[in-house]
């Protein structure tokens, strides 16, 4: 017989999940087939701006095989037809009186199969009236612009909110104090998540209990069940929300779109399930896109390096409706305030403007903490800016202006408490392993040759795993999470959760954090999530948050369990509690290691021989809410390789140095480095949501909208150091975002500084090959 | 989920009867082949065909790839993944191997197929710019029977050819057979259409270029052949000097327009670089041999 492997915290097991996709066995929301089903399409706004005088949906409703065509009117009738967003904003479910960016939603049919319900768009009439559209955010406060939001009472133009932080005189005698000051305007052009799988909901309504179970693509399905029941007046004990397995989220299934209203509206309505999923093109130009932040940095420093003071200013693009991803309405820029980052900065201010355009509502962090990909990429470029003008070696620069780690736990001047961090250790291994010192030299020589290399440098933190409670909430939810922990008699362990996998591995790390707590092996513990009848009520998976909060909640469920089975263990080994100790794998009398008993043993006994005045049973829950947020960080080198006579760019390596306290399986980590660079360095290089000037999309497709693919991505040379959190109960932080936080600077930082020699200080992203080009044209070098 | 509109679907069995199908259903009918562009532009709802004649069951009949007494014959339903591990190809016929290696990916490369790539008549398509500089030609079969067109003469305009509604491409023919020859393309990302590519094909003889032929692809609004530049390099000694200005030539012969693959003086420079590039690599291999 082959052993049983047993796998517990901090190994490198395989992923328990893979079993089933490898095999193609996973299950989707587009697999779910229910009896009597229905299908269903959405009719779109081919305008991104256009007011509507009538639809006309006659001829579709004649279409055999029809069974409902609902439109704005028919949702204005019900007061559905508009919706709260997560930044406290209204959003159009299907539009009435106007259009508002292309892709909007105008009408819902509802038919047999796919193939007639998209035949039955075709059918449908729309008397639009086209209006001037506002595609850059810069025109959007024009005196002239045309007031996007006129559905609101009171908005007279296109500003949504101003904000700033920091002090400003302080930060302002800085600069006017410092021997150095540099300045540069930058764009974080818009992107798109683009999960595989795209969102999408089976809506089965059930006539006669009065119970709505939602299918859904839902990163949050305990708070998206609590939204439903806001929004549709539902009680939200008959909504049961399920998320299967999914296909990638990246934040893009953290809102509620229009789909799913529609779709539940119309299995009320039949009282039969409806299906709704998106094609590509739909999941690109209406779901929540990213980024779309227009900054200017600036950092005062003496003539040696010492930052003084840093300042941004933002112009943020929300699209069309204020549908941002905002752990509360305080964080308009969500996390931005981090950006004074790993550095001490003595003096710092950011504000923002917030304005509507006509594109698709968002934005949401795409694979990153409420917009701490723009704050760093912001600071990260200023420190390279600044290396430049001071004529100073970047990781010099870097290093020079480090938070200590003495210094741990830092209070940073926008307010933010880091839970420890040693910043030099993790650039001096990034440049041990990229061999800092070989690499300028390969770099002169390469000079010399006249090709065109480049090594860029990007050091970090990340701010991850929202709450607390008190400073982070989702419609008024404070953003605790949760875990439910039952052992059965034979010792076998199933732990439920207030997250939601979407292809991070929790089925495999939350079972090992138990094994770690209980001794038993993480092959024995199975991992639920996603159903909120069966989960306890948690906040989901965004922001990095799984591990910093739901890893913390399983962790301390499971040593509750362990204070139950001690009292169990004490009973069984007629021993006094306090006379126990706890070895790791089994409780045991102190000085008489013989006699002792391992939570297999004591999960027996829990149903069978409980002492007297204790209730049967092994198990327990809770609601964990973390006392601040953990600060992952990381030191990062590319190096990069231009084509003078094409403008292509190689990324020759990629180091990734990343620090994310204790990893739970080491291997997991890795992985989620991996795509997170890929993201990273594919945003960087190609990833982009274009428009034209009458708001047209140009990026509706996988063909257009250009992914980083195995051919491109550099072979990863990672490393890692570890510092503990201070906080977190295993010493863990997130990290599944911290690569797409850091990589994108990193990259850029290279491409600049391959170009350096030529005057270039600055290129905005992506680095498309044309644009490459036209940089080494315009400054002179042929091929 | 994508879904195309209403069609009807047909199935030949032989080549004369796929084209009776034609002639029974009319204009409105189209041929599916690998379907690697057809289907996806028909999911979009870009191409709405009324019938399609589905002709993967000649395969027995015109996926091959021989030598026929130093002509190159494919069949029209060779793969594209059969063009790129053909030792044949690789030996005599380099550029289609540097081609493949860039067309697409290997499940587009596992089902397109060669007569697709030239009858859709797509000016980004990286085969039809290869055929011409290897200066081959199609065979098209219809009512009437069989003719051959040079690949060079094919299309008249962005996906329109001189094939008739009734047509079937069954075979690409090259009697030409370079000493050296070489595929260059730019993309944005692995997979992408070119943003600007090049083929070249020559034979060099007593050190100087005897005969070259040049196609260009994704740089006009049909797959291009750079005449003057092929004059500009017939009888001279290669080298650097000589590529520039070929490159420089072929440059103001394209004429590319704006897309989101690039501007049209960034596609006009590389077809300058690409030349070169493409020029120096087959003057190489024509060396060797």
């Amino acid at each position: 017989m082959v052993a049983t492997p047993r796998h517990t915290m901090g190994d490198r097991m395989p992923r328990k999940e893979d079993g089933r996709f490898i095999r193609g066995k996973g299950r989707y929301v587009d697999d779910i087939r229910l009896p009597g089903m229905l299908h269903s399409a959405i009719l779109r706004s081919p305008f991104a701006h256009a007011k509507i005088n009538n639809v006309d949906a006659s001829a579709a409703l004649e279409l055999e095989g029809v069974h409902a065509v609902i439109t704005g009117a028919d949702l204005a009738a019900q007061g559905l037809a508009w919706m709260p967003t997560l930044a406290g904003d209204t959003q159009a479910v299907l539009a009435t009186d106007k259009v508002r960016f292309q892709g909007q939603e105008v009408a819902f049919v509802v038919a047999d199969d796919h193939y007639i319900a998209q035949d039955a768009l075709e059918l449908i009439e729309v008397d639009y009236e086209p209006l001037d559209p506002i595609v850059d955010s810069r025109r959007a406060l024009d005196e002239d612009a045309p007031v996007i939001r006129d559905d609101k009472e009171g908005q007279a133009d296109n500003l949504i909110f101003f904000w700033d932080a920091g002090d400003r005189e302080a930060t302002e005698r800085a600069f006017q104090e410092a021997e150095v000051t540099v300045r540069q305007e930058m764009f974080y052009p818009r992107s798109h998540p683009a999960p595989m799988e795209t969102c999408g909901c089976v809506a089965d309504y059930d006539i006669s209990t009065g119970e709505m179970t939602v299918y859904m693509t839902s990163q949050a399905p305990h708070a998206h069940r609590t939204l439903f029941a806001i929004v549709s007046g539902l009680p939200e004990h008959q909504i049961r929300i399920i998320s299967p397995d999914i296909g990638g989220g990246f934040g893009n299934k953290v809102p509620i779109y229009p789909g799913y209203v529609c779709a539940a509206v119309a299995s009320l309505i039949l009282g039969r399930p409806v299906k709704w999923m998106e094609t590509r093109a739909e999941n690109l130009m209406s779901t929540s896109f990213a980024r779309d932040y227009r900054m200017t940095g600036e950092i005062a420093a003496t003539r040696d390096g010492r930052i003084l003071g840093v300042r941004s200013k933002i112009l943020a693009d929300h699209g069309a409706f204020n549908a941002h991803a905002q752990p509360g309405e305080q964080y308009p820029t969500g996390f931005f305030p981090i950006f004074t980052s790993c550095y001490d900065v003595p003096a710092a201010y950011a504000e923002a403007t917030g304005v509507y355009s006509n594109k698709a509502p968002g934005g949401i962090a795409y694979r990153c903490s409420f917009r701490v990909t723009e704050a760093i990429y912001l600071m990260e470029r200023m420190m390279d800016v600044l290396a430049d003008e001071l004529e100073m070696d970047p990781a010099e620069l870097r290093r020079k202006n480090f938070v200590k780690k003495e210094q741990m736990p830092y209070v940073s001047v926008m307010g933010w408490e880091y839970d420890g961090g040693d910043y030099h250790a993790a650039l001096d291994e990034a440049l041990r392993i990229a061999g800092y010192e070989q690499l300028l030299e390969e770099q002169r020589r390469a000079r010399e040759e006249g090709r065109i290399m480049g090594i860029g440098v990007s050091t970090f933190t990340e701010i991850v795993g929202a709450g607390p409670g008190k400073k982070c909430h989702i419609a008024g939810i404070e953003m605790f999470d949760s875990a439910e922990l039952r052992l059965h008699p034979t010792g076998k362990a199933i732990l439920k959760l207030g997250v939601k996998s979407q292809g991070q591995g929790h089925e495999t790390t939350f079972a090992q954090i138990v094994a770690g707590e209980l001794g038993i092996p993480a092959e024995n513990v199975e991992v639920r999530e996603g159903d909120t009848d069966n989960t306890p009520f948690g906040l989901g998976t965004y922001a990095s948050r799984s591990t910093p909060v739901c890893g913390a909640a399983t962790a301390i469920v499971a040593r509750k369990v362990r204070e139950k089975a001690k009292k169990i263990a004490a009973h069984m080994l007629e021993a006094a509690e306090g006379d126990l100790e706890w070895t790791g794998e089994r409780f045991q009398v102190k000085g008489s290691p013989d006699r002792g008993v391992n939570m297999e043993e004591i999960s027996f006994a829990a149903y069978t021989n409980v002492p007297e005045g204790e209730e049967a049973g092994l198990e327990g829950v809770t609601y964990y809410d973390p006392p601040e947020m953990t600060y992952p960080f990381g030191a990062y080198i590319c190096v990069v390789e231009i084509d003078k006579g094409t403008g292509q760019i190689e990324v020759k390596r990629f180091i990734a140095v990343d620090d994310c306290g204790v990893r739970i399986n080491p291997m997991v980590v890795e992985g989620q480095i991996h795509g997170g660079l890929a993201s990273g360095i594919g945003i960087a290089l190609m990833e982009v949501m274009d428009f034209d000037e009458e708001g047209n999309h140009l990026n509706s497709s996988f063909m257009d909208y250009l992914t980083l693919t195995s051919m491109e991505a550099p072979k990863y040379e990672l490393g890692e150091t570890v510092t503990p959190s201070t906080h977190h109960p295993l010493g863990a932080r997130g990290v599944a975002e911290s690569p797409t936080v850091g990589s994108p600077a990193a990259v850029v930082n290279a491409v600049v500084d391959a170009l350096s020699p030529y005057g270039v200080r600055h290129v905005d992203m992506p680095l498309s090959p044309n644009r490459i080009w036209s940089l080494l044209r315009e400054n002179g070098v042929g091929a | 989920m994508q879904v195309p509109a209403r069609f009807e679907y047909e199935v030949a069995t032989s080549v004369e009867g796929a084209i009776s199908l034609l002639q029974r259903y009319g204009s409105e009918t189209r041929l599916l082949a690998g379907g690697h562009s057809l289907i996806p532009m028909m999911k979009l709802r870009l191409a709405s065909p009324e019938v399609l004649v589905d002709i993967h069951r000649l395969d027995k009949d015109l996926r091959y790839i021989r030598d026929d007494g130093g002509t190159l014959r494919i069949g029209a339903l060779a793969r594209h993944k059969d063009v790129l591990e053909s030792e044949l190809v690789k030996e005599h016929y380099t550029l289609l191997t540097d081609a493949e290696t860039m067309i697409a990916d290997p499940l587009v490369r596992n089902m397109g197929t060669v007569g697709g790539a030239l009858a859709n008549g797509d000016p980004a398509e990286d085969l039809p710019a290869a055929f011409v500089a290897l200066g081959a030609e199609v065979v098209a079969r219809g009512p009437d029977g069989e003719r051959t067109i040079a690949v060079e003469d094919l299309y008249t305009g962005p996906y329109e050819t001189v094939l008739e509604p009734v047509d079937i491409i069954t075979e690409l023919r090259c009697s030409r057979q370079p000493a050296g020859s070489a595929y260059f393309k730019v993309e944005r990302r692995a997979g992408d259409y070119a943003s600007a590519a090049i083929g070249v094909a020559l034979n060099l003889a007593d050190g100087k270029i005897e005969d070259v032929r040049i196609g260009m692809c994704g740089v006009g609004s049909t797959t291009l052949r750079a005449r003057e530049t092929e004059e500009l390099l017939r009888g001279q000694r290669p080298g650097a000097e000589l590529y520039g200005r070929a490159g420089e030539r072929a440059a103001e012969e394209s004429n590319p327009l704006e897309d989101a693959r690039g501007t049209a003086p960034y596609k006009r420079d590389l077809v300058r670089v690409l030349v070169g590039r493409a020029l120096e690599k087959a003057v190489e291999r024509a060396e060797v041999v």
